[in-house]
């Protein structure tokens, strides 16, 4: 077999691996399904009424929002998953097999591809039960939209891989994640109009990606103003993967157990 | 690889990260189808050659050549014919015991038929086929460096790797491993085996080689170690710990030289085996020193630890312990 063809072998075996593993770790099920849903429920009843969102009711602006922030977090999986390999000395193992090397982090990130799918299913589905509708939003619209947040997905996975090979422990991957990372998506167009934040904040929050992709797809599945959002997200991602795929194999190559 | 050649040869190899240094130019080689013993404590380095031979880490000096291979420059080649198995039993936990194995045959690139055929196999001769359909989180310690061993040999490699494989399990689990161990090796398979436990370099390793401090500090069969260090040692228990001053004085006439307490026996060295214990039996009765149990013992490798290093195998004197661990 050719290496890229052992590549895409391995990549697979590895996805299988990731996928398998899951029903054994009921916590990341639940991550995956009941942690959306609750984001949404609280957004959408206990802050939707208080927030203004000029033209739209308040579900509208907020599901194609919070989908971006689900999705991008759906790659943290990888950063555990990762972190523990290392931990537990799987690393070691893999990179004794006579294995593609980048496999490790390209199986992650291509199963995580597949959880977003399910990530994304259950979201928009408790998204309609709560009210959502797309709005002046062709199907081709619809379904450039769902490309966008898979690309951000895989974007993100490489992000989450390099963090998880930089953890010494699934502990320490959470904690880079949600103090550094996560806040990054409340500075943004994610739950509010940006336009009610102080100066300073509301700078940040325009050229935060996150703004331009909620801003995207909202443009996509709610027929706002697209201005550069669209491409400009396609951008951002292709950046983000090519910056953080080459880093993250990197790492993988010299990282230690333990 | 011919039939001669070593299966591991190791030439002057360097490692250290900063300032400490691991390995200090280290040589050694193991024949094909023997098994050799990396003896030493923590810290030691024996973890580091591990890792430079199974292409884990690049080492900063010397070289190294592993079925015919060299572990830098065909270290993709090398990797085909080594497995890894150790201490740390490398499993996915929330995998079954079957689907690790299937997986690690896959990523030898053995066919799916293949790879499950194999597993089956394995699982059952490692006496795990009963729970070969569970997640491996919920087997014991053993369950598990069976396993890891398992998914070490699915491809059959030539030569095998264990880092300190029963580090850590109890005593039944560990002599189940031993016997797991030496089938591998009546099959041809070369081993090499690192381990901080005397008993077990002594038992498995056709070749020993001690490492401290990143340096060989001896090298030999166990047989070879122990002559090193010198004749028989008669060991004495006595039925009253109170007697030790009255024994020692009543063996010192017998002994190489004088008689010491440890561990609540009365040791003394003897030149002349045949006829020790009677001789000393007579001696302790004239004293009237009650004897619990007396033996004759070959010096044990323990007894070469100290005699070379001047300090026991499982102790670090210099409080550097686990630096395998810090720095790995």
């Amino acid at each position: 077999m050719s290496s890229l063809a052992l590549t895409i072998s391995d990549t697979l075996v590895l996805a299988r691996r990731n996928l398998a593993r899951i029903p054994n770790q009921p916590d990341l099920l639940i991550a995956y399904t009941v942690q959306p849903v609750m984001f949404v429920l609280l957004f959408v009843y206990v802050f939707g009424g208080a927030i203004r969102t000029p033209g739209f009711d308040y579900v509208d602006f907020l599901m194609p929002g919070i989908i971006v922030q689900s999705i991008a977090f759906g790659g943290f999986v990888t950063a555990l998953g990762l972190s523990e390999d290392v931990q537990k000395g799987l690393i070691d193992r893999f990179r004794s097999l006579p294995m593609s090397r980048a496999a490790v982090l390209t199986g992650r990130t291509f199963s995580d591809v597949l959880l977003n799918c399910l990530s994304l299913a259950v979201l928009l589905g408790v998204g309609f039960i709560a009210g959502f509708n797309f709005i002046d939003a062709s199907a081709g619209e619809i379904v450039l939209g769902i490309v966008l947040l898979l690309l951000l997905g895989y974007a993100f996975s490489w992000i989450f891989a390099l963090v998880g090979l930089f953890s010494s422990s699934p502990e320490t991957a959470n904690a880079i994640g949600f103090t550094l990372i996560f806040p990054l998506t409340f500075a943004s167009s994610v739950f509010v109009p940006v336009g009610s934040m102080p100066d300073g904040l509301r700078q940040f929050a325009q050229v935060n990606p996150f703004t331009t992709v909620s801003d995207a797809m909202r443009s996509l599945w709610l027929g706002t103003p697209a201005h550069t959002d669209v491409w400009m997200s396609f951008v951002w991602c292709a950046i983000l993967i090519a910056v953080f795929a080459p880093l993250a194999v990197a790492r993988y190559r010299t990282v230690a157990a333990r | 690889m011919n039939a001669t050649e070593d299966a591991i040869a190791v030439e002057g190899l360097q490692k250290s990260y900063g300032s400490v240094r691991a390995l200090c130019g280290v040589d050694f080689t193991a024949q094909a189808g023997t098994v050799l013993g990396l003896l030493g404590p923590n810290g030691a380095g024996k973890t580091t050659a591990v890792r430079i031979l199974t292409t884990l880490l690049k080492p900063d000096g010397g070289r190294a050549r592993v079925a015919g291979l060299d572990v830098t420059k065909d270290a993709a080649a090398l990797r085909a014919r080594i497995g890894l198995a150790g201490q740390y039993a490398a499993v996915d936990e929330n995998l079954t015991g079957f689907a690790n194995l299937e997986m690690v045959g896959r990523l030898y690139h053995m066919g799916r038929a293949d790879a499950r055929a194999r597993a089956t196999e394995l699982l059952e001769r490692f006496e795990l086929t009963d729970a070969a359909k569970r997640p491996a989180k919920t087997y014991s310690g053993g369950m598990r460096r069976r396993l890891d061993l398992a998914a070490a040999l699915i491809f059959r490699p030539p030569v095998l790797f264990l880092d300190e494989p029963t580090t850590g399990l109890d005593p039944r689990s560990r002599l189940s491993m031993w016997e797991m161990i030496e089938a591998r090796t009546a099959a041809g398979t070369t081993v090499l085996l690192t381990t901080q436990y005397l008993d077990e370099a002594d038992r498995l390793a056709d070749r020993i080689v001690v490492i401290d401090h990143g340096n060989v500090i001896a090298e030999g069969t166990s047989d070879e170690l122990k002559d090193r260090v010198g004749g028989e040692r008669l060991e004495v228990e006595l039925e009253d710990g109170g007697d030790a001053e009255r024994a020692i004085a009543a063996l010192a006439g017998m002994a190489a030289e004088r008689p010491a307490l440890e561990d609540g026996a009365v040791r003394a060295p003897v030149n002349q085996r045949s006829g020790a214990i009677a001789e000393a039996v007579r001696r302790l009765d004239a004293a009237d020193v009650g004897i619990e149990d007396i033996r004759l013992q070959r010096p044990t490798l323990d007894d070469v630890f100290v005699a070379l290093t001047g300090h026991g195998a499982e102790v670090d004197p210099d409080g550097d312990a686990a630096l395998d661990e810090a720095v790995a």
